[in-house]
């Protein structure tokens, strides 16, 4: 495995990312503050990127953040959807990113059992 | 509260993010036979004045002046401390801040380096617009990824498209 395959990546590409040029469709941030690195925020992180990775999810954008959340809710994850309001989800780790992915971000509905607030 | 130097990485790295900078290096250097072990962190943030330096590496400090009291940094200081190590911080403003720590490897609460593999995967996608060169050195061998390279590589598909990503994944997974 060589960085020159990128090379190949970027031809295959090429097309999706014209259609991204606007802007994404979803925008996942990760809050990675000390408590929330410590509470797992990392794996949370990992979790989103791959998924999104694997399902080939060119219309969503995953990064992260240095600003504290709520220590008792870490690691905290915001969903930003354009025209919906912004969710947020408390206490997450890999088994519920991986549900978010699918019920929130591929299917639309937030999932309202771990969101601790939607604005 | 950080049981893995990788960890310690991601949340100095954090503040480096925050600090707005653009190219951040982070080398690492074990020496397999001898006691050495290095972390060495560089940005080109807005850095801090020698006094704000001086505060930050001490939580007691900020608690008592009534400041938010941050914690990554006297963490690995601690860290570096109670390994019989060696914790500096440099910085300048305008200019940039670097974090160089020497562990002691053979010391038993020395944490072990944990998973650097996803630290190093989630910060290069997670922040596509910062540069990332990371080293990782042993006596054995030495593995770089430079950011800015596989950007160049990329022409203008983004790092954090979906197919990067698993291609990242993987090369990690095989190099590193
Ligand atoms: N690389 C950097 N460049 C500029 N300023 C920095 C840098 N690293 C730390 N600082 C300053 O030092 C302060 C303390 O950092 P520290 O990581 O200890 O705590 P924090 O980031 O504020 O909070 P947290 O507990 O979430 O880490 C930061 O708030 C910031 O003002
Ligand atoms: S991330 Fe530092 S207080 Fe939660
Ligand atoms: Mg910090």
């Amino acid at each position: 495995m060589n960085l020159e395959e990128l090379k190949k990546i970027r031809e295959k590409a090429q097309k999706d990312v014209e259609l991204r040029q606007k802007q994404a469709r979803i925008r996942v941030v990760v809050g990675m503050g000390t408590s929330g690195i410590a509470s797992g925020a990392r794996e949370v992180l990992k979790t989103f990127v791959e998924e999104i990775g694997r399902r080939n999810l060119t219309d969503v954008v995953v990064t992260q953040t240095g600003e504290k959340g709520l220590a008792s809710r870490e690691p905290m994850v915001e969903v930003f959807e354009e025209g919906k309001p912004v969710v947020v989800y408390g206490s997450m780790d890999p088994e519920r990113s991986k549900r978010v992915v699918v019920e929130h971000i591929v299917n639309g509905n937030p999932v309202s059992e771990y969101a601790i607030e939607v604005m | 509260m950080m049981d893995e130097i990788a960890s310690h990485i991601m949340d100095i790295v954090a503040n480096s993010l925050t600090a707005g900078a653009h190219n951040i290096s982070v080398l690492i250097e074990k020496d397999n036979e001898g006691p050495l072990f290095i972390l060495d962190i560089k940005d080109d943030g807005v850095g801090m004045d020698s006094e704000t330096a001086k505060k930050v590496q001490d939580p007691f400090f900020s608690t008592k002046t009534g400041r938010k009291v941050g914690l990554g940094i006297p963490l690995l200081k601690g860290t570096a401390e109670t390994t019989g190590g060696t914790f500096s911080l440099t910085s300048e403003p305008g200019r940039g801040t670097r974090i160089r720590v020497a562990f002691n490897a053979g010391h038993p609460d020395l944490p072990p380096l944990g998973n650097l593999k996803d630290t190093i995967l989630v910060l290069a996608v997670g922040n596509p617009e910062v540069n990332f060169l990371f080293t990782y050195k042993d006596s054995s061998r030495e593995f770089v990824l430079d950011t800015a390279e596989v950007k160049e590589l990329l022409g203008g598909v983004p790092i954090n498209h979906p197919e990067v990503i698993s291609f990242l994944s993987k090369y990690l997974d095989e190099h590193l």
